[in-house]
């Protein structure tokens, strides 16, 4: 039994479910009391049964509820504090050994915009003039293959070109409306115009629509070996991407497939660096497109793709599995998203010709299969998504 | 109402519930909170409301979400065409524009939608929410503030206070992730596909005719047929279909007709992968675990 008043008793359960991934509050705290002074039941499974409801926010929770609860207040040690430091320092030291490739991508300490914006406020002759430099050698580096670049500086120019521009792609694909005639709301002055000829009444109602949704972006990005030298590019572009823009969904793939979208999005980056470090195991290995997009398909599918899902594999299409895997997953992938877009560095080299297997039996399921070997490569891509 | 209460009187309405799902519609109740219900489609989500309402003997109201579903379908609407009738009688009439405008923004012109509907009720009704993760996450916010107050602004004509707090159902199929804020709000149960013990007694439930005997085997070959990989698992309206069917077909036993029952597999299996995945032989031994 723990030592303490009852109340005290309650909130530390409530700290041990917190600890463990719950999201609650002290208004959780209070509303658990009160369910527990106001409650007659003489048993602990009825209290259970009652905090497990109010308690868990989604399915996650619901399942551990239980075993966290028996661990608590019978004592069964299952997830204790001590483990748990355990594991978290664990953590650390892997991300001692962390690929390099996650320092650059990750929220930067020094954010390399800060620098952009300090030039602005500098005198204005000066600040125009560096401008004017960045710019040119952005217009230089958006144009030259990824893997012909080295310098690291420029490396980083390139990433925060990436991501300005998936941020531009991003405004621009959620501004657009259209009046429509089963619109939910009324457009006065279109209304106003039709009805000239009723002397003004308006009785002709013309309606209009909310801006289109913009179309939701699930992206499945290859980290393989032989993808090395673009990965870290497109991990800059994803990461533009993502944003706030809150339809967009990220995966990792190598040999295995992990959901990267929470860890992209997460504006804490030591908690970001921890996370993708325990992804990027396996990183640099071999490639299994065709079991990681059926792991896609089994358990993501569902609730990332609808049909108005335009889905980006970025991947050269080199694989270790049998290359019919691939066009089977891809058919089932093709039943539920709006489009397939394959963007493939490989294809921007000269004389490429899908002949990687996997690609070959892939391309007819694909909808739009374009090079991605220069910035201005995914710049061009904008108009396509614009068009769904 | 006592959760175990609950419970018994959900089965006299038809709805066969768990413990936990009786207590967390128990705590609903008492405590004045919506819950959140969440599983795999075709579990049963919906019939919960339905059969709450039936205990309660109270009418359902339900609001279907859908994505682009916006507050004028589901709070309230003006009846403009109704508004511009009225305002050329009035023209006619002479009346002060005053007056006009107070008239034409007055409770009858107000069309009411499903949310407004069922916090102005005198006995609280069973308020459905049905697939909330199919609404825009705008509307998800708003939805919160409703459920929060229980209240509505109609800026014409000031504030609609509840007349009674209805009894909020939201479901969810996870087809997206739903907002933090909107999870903290409910009290929250995940419904999973039932037991054999417990999908037995609902098929029963519906169908109180049925041979014991067949009724357990269905329930043994849906089963385990779940466990096998499958695009989209069949429900308990899906057994019970093919329950339904079975008898329809004058079925005794599984392992009677082996054709008719892969035949009859339509009922459960809703995908041309799913049907050809269960070939005859696939169905023979699931037929033969439970026979």
């Amino acid at each position: 039994m723990i030592p303490g008043a009852p109340s005290d008793r309650v909130s530390g359960f409530i700290a041990h479910l917190r600890l463990n991934g719950f999201p609650i509050g002290p208004a959780e705290t209070m509303d658990a009391l009160a369910l527990l002074e106001q409650a007659t039941w003489p048993q602990a499974h009825e209290a259970r049964l009652g905090l497990k409801t109010m308690l868990s926010a989604h399915k996650a929770n619901w399942d551990d509820f239980d075993a966290l609860f028996d661990a608590y207040w019978f004592g069964h040690g299952v997830k204790t504090l001590a483990v748990r430091d355990d594991r978290t320092s664990g953590r650390r030291q892997t991300q001692q050994n962390r690929p390099d490739l996650w320092n650059r991508v990750l929220p930067p300490g020094v954010l390399p915009a800060q620098e952009l914006l300090s030039d602005d406020n500098e005198d204005d002759a000066d600040g125009q003039a560096t401008q004017n430099i960045r710019a040119s050698v952005q217009e230089r580096l958006s144009r030259t293959d990824i893997r012909h670049i080295v310098s690291a500086d420029d490396v980083a120019d390139l990433e925060q070109l990436a991501e300005r521009l998936a941020k531009a792609m991003r405004n621009r694909l959620s501004r657009r409306r259209k009046p429509s005639a089963r619109g939910s709301d009324i457009d006065i002055r279109r209304t106003i115009r039709r009805n000239l000829s009723k002397a003004g009444d308006p009785f002709d109602l013309v309606r209009r629509k909310r801006p289109e949704r913009p179309v939701n972006l699930v992206v499945l990005l290859d980290v393989s070996g032989s993808m090395q030298s673009y990965s870290r590019l497109f991990l800059a572009f994803l990461r533009g991407l993502m944003g706030q823009w809150l339809k967009t969904d990220a995966y990792l793939f190598h040999t295995r497939l992990v959901r990267i979208t929470d860890a992209l999005r997460d504006s804490d980056h030591g908690r970001a660096m921890e996370r993708l470090t325990l992804m990027a195991e396996g990183f640099g290995g071999g490639t299994r497109i065709g079991h990681c997009l059926q792991v896609f398909n089994d358990q993501y599918a569902k609730q990332a793709i609808n049909s108005r899902s335009v889905m980006i594999v970025m991947s050269d299409g080199y694989d270790t599995d049998a290359p019919d895997a691939v066009a089977l997953q891809l058919a089932r992938l093709k039943k539920r998203a709006r489009r397939l877009i394959w963007l493939n560095p490989l294809a921007g080299w000269d004389n490429y010709e899908p002949v990687a297997r996997g690609m070959a039996e892939a391309l007819p399921h694909i909808d739009l299969f374009r090079a991605a070997n220069t910035v201005a490569d995914l710049a061009a891509l904008e108009p396509e998504l614009a068009r769904l | 109402m006592k959760h175990k209460d609950l419970q018994t009187k959900l089965t006299e309405a038809g709805y066969i519930a768990d413990e936990g799902l009786a207590m967390a519609l128990s705590l609903a109740m008492t405590l004045k909170r919506s819950l959140l219900l969440e599983g795999e489609a075709g579990v049963g989500k919906t019939e919960i409301a339905k059969a709450l309402a039936a205990v309660e003997k109270t009418d359902l109201i339900r609001l279907q979400c859908y994505e682009g579903l916006d507050a004028n379908a589901a709070i309230y609407e003006w009846n403009y065409q109704r508004q511009l009738l009225a305002i050329k009688v009035r023209e006619q009439a002479d009346m002060a524009p005053d007056d006009v405008e107070s008239h034409i923004f007055s409770e009858p012109f107000l069309l009411r939608r499903p949310l407004l509907e069922a916090i102005s009720r005198d006995k609280p009704p069973v308020l459905l929410i049905d697939e909330i993760d199919r609404a825009d996450e705008e509307f998800e916010a708003y939805l919160l503030e409703i459920l929060s107050d229980f209240q509505v602004s109609v800026p014409e004509f000031g504030t609609i206070t509840a007349r009674s707090v209805p009894h909020v159902i939201l479901t969810s199929n996870s087809t997206r992730e739903l907002s933090d804020a909107l999870r903290r709000r409910c009290l929250y149960s995940y419904v999973d596909y039932p037991d054999p013990a417990k999908e037995l007694r609902i098929v029963k439930a519906h169908m109180p005719d049925i041979d014991d005997d067949l009724a357990r085997q269905i329930v043994g070959f849906v089963q385990s047929l779940r466990k096998e990989e499958l695009e989209k698992t069949p429900g308990i309206a899906e057994s019970l279909d093919w329950a339904a069917a079975l008898t329809g077909l004058g079925i005794a036993a599984l392992g009677d007709d082996p054709g008719t029952i892969h035949a009859s597999l339509v009922c459960l299996l809703k995908t041309e992968a799913d049907l050809k995945s269960v070939t005859p032989e696939v169905s023979d031994r699931l037929v033969g675990k439970v026979a």
